[in-house]
């Protein structure tokens, strides 16, 4: 196609016409801007930039990989076992020998932690990634397509939060029996309907926008026009959901734990032991404190490394 | 001013309704049929609600007309399937109305050009795409450093320069151009409307320019049409019309517009009255609750185009 | 000399942002004589709109008022208490903004709404506030008061809204009306009407009005004095015949080159000025205008101009101003 050429970059300059192919020094001029420029903002440098603008949301996630190394090394690094009782020893409070102390039975709560992180950490992670995924698809095509599948999908959501999350739980996890892979299956289960809600609400408004009326212009397929246009900007909801749904997901096992379904004693998890530590808060109150400290402190850390990652996937914050 | 009359684009009693509810519905385009000649500036114009942006999507089938037949050069698009229409697509592309939104926040500007090229197939790998861009950036003035920018770091003007660097990127031989000025500054206008006309002029491609600024539309169209609640009042020649409007609204839309010149302060007749809804359009005439000139005709009987005075219009009264 | 209403002197609202102070109005010194239209006309980021901002008082952090004095009827509006200065919004000056559809409250009906500013100001009751908002929605042309006054903002039109957004501003007679972007977003033979119907309430009551557009042609045809904005000052001012036939500053020539109106030539380029409104953090060191400017030399480059006298009202920011206005003495 003839296009006019400006002779310098800018309006109002004088213009020469050329006609295609242009100029070799043109070209040469392109390729040479194009080797300079090299490719936009790679993760590496998204992660750099966090790096530098904050800090608080680095160290939130130090603390959650060594919160991860812990409860994969976890044999490595206590002399006791999980369930290792020293019935001499109830109820001890923290001393060189029981860096945390240690519960009714005379068990280290140091290494129930440990023991006890790999349950937690896995089930808060693990089945909110599964139910985010599922909840994030299910809602942006229901919210992009409308009509009967938007009417399937937000019935099915519905029939899922009408009921009490946890009767629903428990009746998975009878139905599954006992197992982490159950509690994972249960807790994604249970936490789809309200991702897809989410997901779906800001689809139904990013779908009326002019950038997407554009991509319809141009030609481009609905699928596409979901993973391009609308999944990026669903992102910053996404993580804040993320980072809801981990505490509550830990907090989730907590519950089916006390009540007897989920992880069952002697195995150990962080809500487990935080339930059971409730009858002895008086005279042994490291026992829940420890665990609950625990559970703070992944919270939180989650909670700023979702700011950090949010602030440094928004392109206005980008400093060029 | 071009002298080919081949017709690019025709739509024959074009209907688009907006159902509201079940007795309701909002009457964006009623019955309008018009031709687009391969090279030209029509430009549509109108107030809210006249349906002139609804027209535009009708024609490019963003919207799927309620009723009514669309023709691309010969071949009835608006009765194709998807996969059928793909291949029309690419020949004919839209430029919004609003920089601010008409742009993904969150892509960079290679890649909102690249968008088009990219979903078509058009060049070879991705450095090949990206030359392409940077050729696309230079041809509507944007500088080629600012590639991996994002949308909210340019100004209005520079935004909008991108939209149009998207809309001819796939080399369509018709772009709608959806009110493209209106949101811009007074000085970044003229330089959007000079870089319209200089592209439409070395790539011979044709225009439907909407707009509801009759002084800016003077500028770049051939030819005008004249809209109000959906239906057209008056189509023609912009030489003809501009100098000598016949239909009641065309005039009162020209006398409205405030003259940059304090010396000319007459008085001049102002259409009184309210817009009226297109949910619930007069009628007869749509225009009688405002014209001070209609009859018990205009009341009760619709108008149809005809000719006077080498253009058309709708009007009982027009001589 | 005309009695003056408001005198805006040195006027300096700045916004403290964590990137930097951005100098939004630098030193703007505005007088809008009594039943007077003044124009404010500048483009997006020039400042008009902080301006109007500034003298109500409405300018929200990080923007403040830094300096300066706004006299209104000799009484400083800026040295004023919270209480003072709700009092004086509404009663002695009132303000109309570009989107009336905002502006109101959208859950209470729009006659509720008039009679609340009436009720604010004035010690009646609720009936006699009712009769008032009647008035007053005759006054503004509104038809059907009655009907209307029932009515919600959504289930007017936008002509209708921004009448009803006049009437309360017109309803505790102030002495000044503060129109930004009026019409803006009206269609136009519905900005025909509320131009016409702003006129005419600054003609019959002898309100002043302070008229904010980017319209070059509502300018035209409203104002009486009109002061050209540009990057946070007033870059000219003067009666409106001197600035429409004898511009002198070369932003304001440009201006008025480049508006597209029914008499432009149709062939050829649109006259622009070329480039983009400058970061208002990074301006130049020199005049803000130089790098666009078709006529800068090298004093313009490294000095910032003062605000030069031509006569007559007539002043500009410029160097080369006072430079011709000499050879034509």
């Amino acid at each position: 196609m003839k296009i006019r050429k400006t002779a310098k970059s800018g309006p109002g300059a004088a213009v020469q016409e050329t006609a295609c192919p242009d100029t070799a020094a043109a070209q040469q001029e392109r390729e040479a801007l194009v080797a300079q420029l090299g490719e936009s903002d790679t993760f590496l440098d998204k992660m750099r930039r966090m790096a530098s603008d904050n800090k608080l949301a680095v160290v939130s996630a130090v603390v959650i990989v060594l919160f991860i190394l812990l409860a994969l090394f976890a044999p490595l690094l206590t002399p006791y076992d999980f369930d290792e009782m020293d019935l001499l020893a109830r109820l001890a409070p923290p001393s060189a020998k029981h860096l945390f102390g240690t519960d009714e039975l005379g068990r280290d709560v140091l290494t129930r932690l440990l023991y006890g992180a790999r349950v937690s950490l896995a089930v808060g992670i693990i089945p909110t990634i599964v139910s985010m995924l599922i909840g994030a698809v299910l809602g942006m095509i229901s919210g992009y397509i409308g009509g009967a599948v938007d009417a399937v999908i937000m019935r099915l959501a519905d029939v899922m939060l009408s009921f009490p999350s946890l009767l629903l739980a428990m009746v998975i996890m009878y139905t599954l029996g006992d197992g982490i892979v159950s509690i994972f299956i249960a807790l994604a289960v249970t936490n789809w309907a309200s991702v897809a809600r989410v997901v779906r609400s800001e689809t139904l408004s990013l779908r009326e926008t002019e950038y997407v009326e554009a991509a319809r212009s141009i030609g481009v397929r609905d699928f596409a026009i979901i993973f391009r246009h609308i999944l990026p900007n669903c992102i910053p909801s996404l993580i804040v959901l993320f980072t809801l749904n981990v505490p509550a997901a830990i907090l989730s096992e907590s519950s089916l734990s006390f009540l007897g379904i989920g992880v069952q004693l002697p195995n150990s998890s962080w809500g487990l032991m935080v339930n059971m530590g409730r009858s002895f808060l008086y005279n042994a109150p490291w026992m829940s404190l420890v665990p609950s400290a625990a559970i703070m402190l992944v919270v939180l850390a989650f909670n700023f490394l979702g700011d950090g990652l949010r602030d440094v996937l928004d392109p206005h914050l980008k400093n060029s | 001013m071009s002298e080919q009359k081949n017709v690019l684009l025709r739509c024959e009693h074009l209907v688009k309704e907006f159902p509201l509810d079940r007795k309701r519905a909002v009457h964006a385009v009623s019955d309008v049929s018009l031709e687009i000649y391969e090279g030209e500036c029509l430009a549509v114009v109108g107030e809210s609600g006249c349906g002139k942006s609804t027209l535009g999507r009708a024609l490019i089938q963003l919207h799927k007309p309620t009723s009514g037949k669309v023709y691309y050069k010969g071949e009835e698009i608006s009765a194709m399937k998807p996969a059928q229409f793909a291949p029309y697509r690419r020949q004919m592309q839209m430029i919004f109305q609003d920089p601010y939104a008409s742009l993904d926040p969150r892509m960079t500007v290679r890649d909102i050009i690249a968008e088009p090229l990219v979903t078509h197939k058009v060049c070879g790998d991705r450095e090949a795409v990206t030359k392409r861009v940077l050729e696309l950036m230079t041809a509507v003035g944007v500088p080629g450093e600012f590639l991996y920018r994002y949308p909210h770091q340019f100004s209005g003007g520079q935004r909008q320069r991108i939209g149009i660097a998207r809309a001819i990127a796939l080399d369509p031989s018709l772009v709608i151009c959806d009110e493209p000025v209106s949101a811009l500054d007074v000085s970044v206008q003229s330089q959007v409307l000079n870089l319209l006309k200089d592209i439409q002029a070395a790539s011979g491609l044709t225009y439907v320019f909407i707009s509801h600024d009759l002084s800016v539309v003077r500028f770049i169209s051939d030819r005008v049409c004249v809209m109000f609640l959906g239906k057209i009042c008056e189509i023609g020649d912009s030489a003809t019309i501009y100098s000598r409007p016949v239909h009641p609204y065309t005039q009162f839309l020209m006398n409205a517009i405030p003259v940059p010149d304090p010396h000319r302060r007459e008085e001049r007749a102002i259409l009184q009255g309210e817009l009226p809804s297109p949910i619930d359009p007069p009628k007869g005439c749509r225009f009688h609750t405002r014209c001070p000139y209609a009859t018990e005709e205009c009341r009760t009987r619709e108008p149809e185009l005809r000719e006077v005075d080498g253009r058309m219009v709708a009007c009982h009264h027009a001589e | 000399m005309e009695q003056m209403l408001l005198e805006i002197n040195h006027l300096k609202s700045y916004f403290f942002t964590r990137k930097g102070v951005s100098p939004a109005v630098d030193d703007v010194s505005i007088r809008v004589p009594k039943g007077k239209i003044v124009g404010i006309v500048g483009e997006s980021g020039c400042g008009k709109s902080m301006t109007a901002k500034s003298v109500m008082d409405l300018l929200k952090y990080p923007g403040r008022v830094v300096e300066g004095e706004i006299l209104l009827e000799g009484r400083d509006l800026t040295k004023l208490s919270a209480k003072e200065k709700r009092k004086v919004r509404g009663e002695d000056v009132s303000m109309i903004f570009q989107e009336p559809m905002t502006s109101l409250n959208p859950v209470v009906k729009v006659g509720k709404q008039v009679r609340e500013a009436i009720l604010i100001h004035q010690k009646t009751d609720k009936a006699e506030a009712k009769k008032r908002v009647l008035e007053v929605f005759r006054e503004v042309g509104i038809s059907e008061p009655e009907k209307r006054y029932d009515c919600y903002p959504h289930e007017l039109s936008g002509g209708l809204r921004q009448r009803v957004m006049i009437a309360m501003a017109m309803v505790c007679r102030p002495k000044l009306m503060i129109a930004d972007e009026p019409t803006t977003a009206l269609d136009v033979t519905i900005e025909a009407q509320i131009l016409k119907l702003i006129k005419n309430l600054c003609a019959t009551t002898g309100m002043s009005c302070l008229l904010i557009s980017h319209n070059l042609g509502v300018i035209a045809q409203m104002c009486d004095y009109v002061y050209v904005m540009y990057a946070g000052k007033i870059v000219e001012q003067g009666d409106v015949y001197t600035i429409f036939d004898r511009a002198s500053h070369p932003y304001t020539k440009g201006l008025l080159a480049s508006v597209i109106h029914l008499d432009t030539p149709q062939t050829g380029h649109l006259s622009t000025i070329p480039g983009v409104v400058p970061n208002l953090m990074h301006l130049p060191a020199g005049c803000a205008f130089c790098g666009r400017c078709q006529e800068a030399v090298g004093r313009c480059r490294a000095e910032k101009p003062e605000l030069y006298e031509l006569g007559n009202g007539h002043a500009s920011r410029c160097f080369l101003s006072i430079e011709s206005e000499a050879i034509h003495e």
